[in-house]
């Protein structure tokens, strides 16, 4: 990946999509407002597409060739539910993590 | 006397803006470390942060770079992710649309998460600043917040350099990105909106391109909509 032109557009992209989504409204739009239903749905789109994205990598981990393994799936279900009651993104990765080593090292 | 006031309120930025260093600076940290570890080097790793500048956006990016994915499966689910801030953005209209346009485009390139609540409290705080002290505030809260942000990265990527590869490292971007997502699930749709993307990424996990994100993306957000309307919350 390192070196190649898609890495490089990748980066570009991403730096002009993401100017463009924060100078929308500021430097484009003003004071207009944009309709109800498409607040209504980009208020969820963080939500639906960042489990979206981990949900097959905990069930079929690329390490272990795409076979369910216990101690990922542990580690997982423990950084969602320290995430979930705490509300702290530190103390859940430090949870999976402890886990993750702590099961590794057991199995 | 309006320099005085200019500068007290840039000070007052940089006060609001000291504490998230304590995220900002592990967040940097972990993204230059995987970067290398996906195979980037530090330059490309540290030209991520500069040019992009929105965390859960790179990482994404990162993770399905690891999958080969299709690069505008890559860009589109990247700017997905990212795409709250156009919401930042309508929000601070009313608040900083007199400024000159250069000055806009300053601030919408500096428009993350932490700027933008901080600015956000300020204004309704103080609505009757000069817009040039509410400008002064943003580059106040900016300054503790976006260079640390690239200087974590490069220490990262410089760590990564001397760790070795093949360290069970596979899962630390899922374990980032399961924290990430509990503290998002403040209200009823947005539980549903994540449970409903999850059942139809593990269902359309077969299709190629790995389009099947895009579509658990969509369906997630639509469910989260509806949800939203049925149950009668807005958040």
């Amino acid at each position: 990946m390192s070196g190649t032109p898609e890495l490089w557009l990748v980066i570009i992209a991403l730096g002009i999509g993401s100017f463009g989504l924060r100078f929308a409204f500021l430097g484009l739009v003003g004071d207009r407002t944009l309709p109800d239903w498409l607040l209504r749905h980009l208020r969820y789109t963080a939500v639906a597409i960042l489990p979206a994205l981990v949900a097959p990598l905990v069930v079929w981990p690329t390490a272990t060739g795409g076979d369910p393994d216990p101690t990922r799936l542990a580690a997982a279900t423990a950084t969602f539910v320290a995430g979930y009651v705490t509300k702290n993104v530190f103390l859940a990765m430090g949870t999976g993590v402890a886990v993750l080593v702590g099961l590794g090292a057991l199995l | 006397m309006a320099g005085d006031g200019v500068m007290s309120s840039y000070w007052r930025g940089v006060r609001d803006g000291f504490p998230f260093l304590l995220v900002i600076g592990p967040f940097g940290m972990l993204f230059g470390v995987l970067g290398t570890e996906a195979g980037l080097a530090i330059h490309e790793t540290l030209a991520f942060s500069v040019v992009v500048i929105a965390g859960a956006a790179q990482f994404t990016a990162l993770q399905l770079m690891t999958e080969n994915a299709p690069t505008l499966v890559v860009i589109a689910s990247a700017l997905a992710v990212n795409m709250r801030v156009a919401m930042y953005s309508a929000s601070l209209t009313p608040h900083l649309g007199g400024l000159p346009l250069w000055k806009r485009g300053i601030v919408a390139y500096f428009l993350v998460d932490q700027t933008y609540a901080s600015s956000l409290l300020e204004y309704e705080k103080r609505p009757d600043q000069t817009l040039d002290r509410k400008f002064a505030y943003f580059l106040g809260v900016m300054t503790p917040i976006c260079p640390p942000w690239y200087v974590f990265t490069l220490a990262g990527a410089m760590l990564g350099e001397s760790i070795p590869p093949g360290l069970g490292l596979d899962f630390a971007l899922p374990i980032a990105f399961i924290a990430m997502i509990g503290p998002l699930l403040r209200t009823p749709a947005h539980r549903i909106a994540a449970l409903v993307a999850v059942i139809l990424a593990l269902a359309f996990a077969w299709v190629p391109f790995n389009l099947g994100l895009i579509i658990a993306g969509m369906g997630g957000m639509i469910a989260g909509a509806q949800a939203e309307v049925r149950l009668g919350s807005t958040p």
